[in-house]
């Protein structure tokens, strides 16, 4: 079967985000995802704006799945949005 | 020295060991989840190696201890976190609430809104 396309906003330093990177590997399921925190100057600011532009109340990780945006690690919620 | 260090282990316990003494003398409970208590003292311990101070590692700092007074753990968001939700942002500190199931699972929005302040 094959998986939606999944992007992600994670910290290096946050459990949750290390959290669903170790689930999606777990699960074997392909993602993308940015490390804000290890970005720096001009590229910070601009994944940032992207950030903004998706996120309600902005906790990480920002998971995004097709359209649908998902904001920290529930790991209910991501395994309905992703069928398992 | 990083988390793939030899000596990594041995620094996260005794990291782990100074919270749970301040939390125990300040009367607070840390997350009673060994292996999710880990990644949280990891988290902490990094943003103390990279910034000197341990910043909330749930939160983007901006590496300046004056603009990030506000998240270094315990960030001035965890009481009210704790109340509403039974956990502070990153987990570190919960309440009966929250180990009982009632608060605080999955997401919990993060009260500073530090994506949307503006940015210089």
């Amino acid at each position: 079967m094959a998986h939606p396309k999944v992007k992600a906003y994670t910290l290096s330093t946050c459990p949750y985000c290390r959290a669903f990177k170790m689930f999606m590997a777990e699960e074997g399921i392909p993602f993308d995802y940015t490390d804000v925190d290890l970005l720096e100057g001009e590229k910070r600011k601009s994944v940032m704006k992207e950030v903004d532009k998706v996120c309600e109340d902005c906790g990480y990780p920002i998971i995004m799945i097709d359209e649908l945006v998902i904001e920290g690690f529930n790991e209910t919620k991501l395994r309905k949005a992703l069928r398992l | 020295m990083t988390e793939k260090d030899p000596k990594w282990d041995e620094e996260v316990e005794k990291y782990t060991n100074v919270l749970r003494k301040f939390a125990a003398s300040t009367n607070y409970t840390l997350n009673p989840d060994e292996k999710y208590l880990r990644l949280i003292v990891e988290g902490l311990l990094m943003n103390k190696k990279k910034f000197g101070y341990a910043s909330c590692p749930c939160r983007v700092a901006d590496g300046k201890r004056e603009l990030d007074a506000d998240i270094i753990c315990p960030c001035v968001y965890r009481d009210p976190d704790l109340e509403e939700y039974g956990r502070c942002l990153c987990g570190l500190y919960v309440n009966e609430e929250y180990t009982s199931g009632r608060k605080g699972q999955g997401g919990i929005p993060d009260r500073r809104k530090y994506q949307k302040m503006e940015r210089k």
